[in-house]
């Protein structure tokens, strides 16, 4: 793991409007992740690791404080800008899949690429590539109704890699699945890790994902209640 | 836009029934549209082309006291053929026609008419005037179908005929059905017998002189001459205009209603995709759409609908159009009882313009009830839509 930050969040605060009142969200949070990490934000369900993940990805914006990925201030982006961060540099994997119905694997996969109107040739090599990362070359022409949960992970992990972006961000990624493809999902997603040294940062309370993490952030009641770096055989607590 | 149509069409595809569905609501509206609006082009064409053909030719000059829809100005509509016409008329490129009133007595009843006389050597008309030359002891005419049919006359019936010449004496002879002609315009053949236009000069003491001088190459610029008022053919023809125009007028109505069917099916499609699709609409986001980008998206997708209903149309839209161009669409009722140029069968008439006009109205419609109900995800929070959280 190297140390290069390419995320830093500085005092932040998230409220969300709830009637004429506020519930805060994320409280005074202050972390920094460095490239190639594999980390997990954990902690129960309403601790604010999805709120968060919502924010890195520039799908959400702070109410309090900064948060920079990738050298860009979240808070200050316009849409378009944030779209382009998204589109450039971020992948995504959803709990559930959200992967296009209608499309075959290809064309999911592919899809990041044509937004990046990359050129026909360079396409098809780079979506075959990902898709034998997962192991679904097979299931190309397949459409996501016609794939076990498994395979859709594995193909919503294709789409969130095919680009090789700098940052993926998992949102309870293992949720839907059972524990031989959870296994599965994780090691493909800890192989693309070490291999092409992308950063990720997972929102989860599954003990599996867990096992995997390099680094753990505990969340509770959207404050950092413990931050754990995990070496070969044990932890340090920053 | 490119990746947005081929992601339109994508999705349009892989929608499968729905998307069929309304594409061949939409289609059944385009082949509608075009073909009401072919049936009227038709209409038009031929009123006017059958107009030319048995009633106004290129244009007349009407004799100043003449006013068709006056009888008692028959009387005195009529001056001798002016001199500078005489070339023309001798060329056969003018006909003159002497129209005066007269009565007939088929099977003992009693009935006006308007007494033609028209050269028989003429061919500016179709009216078959060459039968008019026919060597019989009565006088031979030429009658129209719908007369045919309302006088119960036929082909060699013999009648009398009676008149008052410009003396005013009344006189009477007997008239030969010659020839029976059918040509749509009522007011060709309605309570109209035509005769040799010298033997009527002969009966109504009026050598020379005429009522009407139709000319048969149709110029807009062509010279006044005194005593006579120009009526060129678009004057003529303005009454088909209006009429037309009104019968549009009417059918658009239709055409809303047709319109507004698909164009509801579409909108219901929209805004059942914005609220099925969320989380479609939350990934699309989430991996680098703006919200401006997924509203084109599905303004795009509503508007293909257009695109293929187009395509389906000409499938199974174009044979039967080209078929209803051949064959014709024949009216229920008894089209000479709307006393209008009106074929009983319209041969619908479809132009490029036409087409393309529908197309790019419905296609527009199209576009405009998509766009609509897609500004909804403006507004949408992309993570509550990835949640697929209803806002």
């Amino acid at each position: 793991m190297e140390n290069q930050s390419i995320i830093t969040i500085e005092k932040l605060v998230k409220r969300f409007p709830m009637g004429k009142d506020s519930f805060t969200a994320l409280k005074n949070i202050n972390l920094k992740f460095g490239t190639g990490e594999f980390t997990g934000l954990i902690g129960p369900s309403g601790s604010g690791k999805t709120t968060l993940l919502n924010i890195l990805g520039s799908l959400d914006v702070p109410t309090e404080g900064t948060v920079h990925v990738l050298g860009k201030s979240i808070g200050a982006l316009t849409t378009k800008e944030a779209a382009q961060l998204r589109k450039e540099s971020l992948g995504f994997i959803f709990q559930s899949y959200n992967l296009l119905a209608v499309h075959t694997v290809f064309e999911n996969v592919e899809f990041p690429l044509l937004l990046l109107k990359y050129a026909k040739s360079l396409r098809h090599k780079m979506v075959m590539d990902a898709l034998e990362w997962v192991g679904l070359t097979e299931k190309v022409h397949s459409k996501p109704p016609q794939l076990s949960g498994g395979e859709c992970q594995r193909v919503a992990i294709a789409r969130a890699m095919v680009k090789k972006p700098s940052l993926v961000l998992a949102d309870e990624p293992t949720a839907n699945l059972d524990a031989a493809n959870s296994h599965h999902i994780l090691k493909t997603m800890e192989t693309l890790n070490r291999e092409l040294n992308t950063t990720f940062i997972f929102a989860t309370h599954d003990e599996k994902v867990i096992s995997y993490l390099q680094r753990k952030i505990y969340l509770l009641d959207g404050r950092v209640d413990k931050d754990e770096i995990i070496t070969s055989e044990k932890s340090v607590a920053q | 836009m490119k990746l947005a149509i081929k992601l339109a069409y994508r999705n349009l595809i892989g929608a499968g029934l729905r998307t069929w569905l309304n594409v061949i609501v939409l289609s059944f509206s385009f082949v509608v549209i075009i073909w009401l609006k072919g049936i009227m082009s038709g209409w038009d064409y031929q009123a006017k082309t059958d107009m030319t053909n048995w009633e106004i030719g290129g244009g007349q000059y009407w004799q100043e006291n003449y006013d068709p829809l006056d009888p008692f100005t028959l009387l005195d509509s009529h001056a001798p053929i002016p001199a500078e016409l005489q070339p023309e008329i001798d060329a056969g490129a003018v006909v003159p026609m002497l129209i005066v009133q007269g009565t007939i007595f088929p099977e003992g009843r009693m009935q006006a008419v308007n007494i033609k006389g028209i050269p028989s050597d003429q061919k500016i008309f179709k009216i078959p005037t060459q039968k008019l030359d026919t060597a019989t002891d009565a006088i031979p005419a030429v009658i129209g179908a719908m007369m045919a049919r309302n006088s119960r006359l036929k082909t060699g019936d013999l009648l009398t005929l009676r008149w008052r010449d410009a003396n005013s004496t009344f006189d009477a002879a007997d008239i030969v059905i010659v020839d029976i002609f059918s040509s749509n315009v009522p007011a060709a053949e309605l309570s109209q017998v035509y005769i040799a236009m010298d033997k009527l000069q002969e009966m109504m003491l009026l050598p020379g002189e005429a009522t009407t001088l139709t000319f048969g190459e149709s110029k807009e610029n062509r010279s006044e001459i005194s005593g006579w008022t120009l009526k060129t053919k678009t004057m003529l023809t303005k009454q088909v205009d209006e009429m037309i125009k009104t019968k549009s007028a009417g059918q658009t109505i239709l055409f809303a209603i047709l319109l507004l069917l698909a164009m509801l099916a579409i909108f219901d499609t929209q805004v059942l995709s914005i609220f099925r699709r969320q989380k479609e609409i939350g990934t699309y986001i989430a991996l680098g759409y703006t919200r401006g980008q997924v509203v084109c998206l599905f303004t795009v997708e509503g508007t293909m609908h257009a695109v293929l209903a187009a395509i389906v149309s000409m499938i199974y839209g174009m044979p039967f159009l080209l078929w209803q161009a051949k064959v014709g669409w024949t009216m229920p009722v008894d089209a000479s009882e709307f006393g209008m140029a009106m074929a009983q069968t319209l041969y619908p008439v479809y132009s490029i313009g036409l087409v393309a006009s529908t197309v790019i109205v419905v296609t527009l419609t199209t576009a405009v009830v998509s766009y609509l109900p897609s500004r909804k995800i403006a507004k949408m929070n992309p993570t509550e839509a990835l949640r697929g959280k209803l806002q």
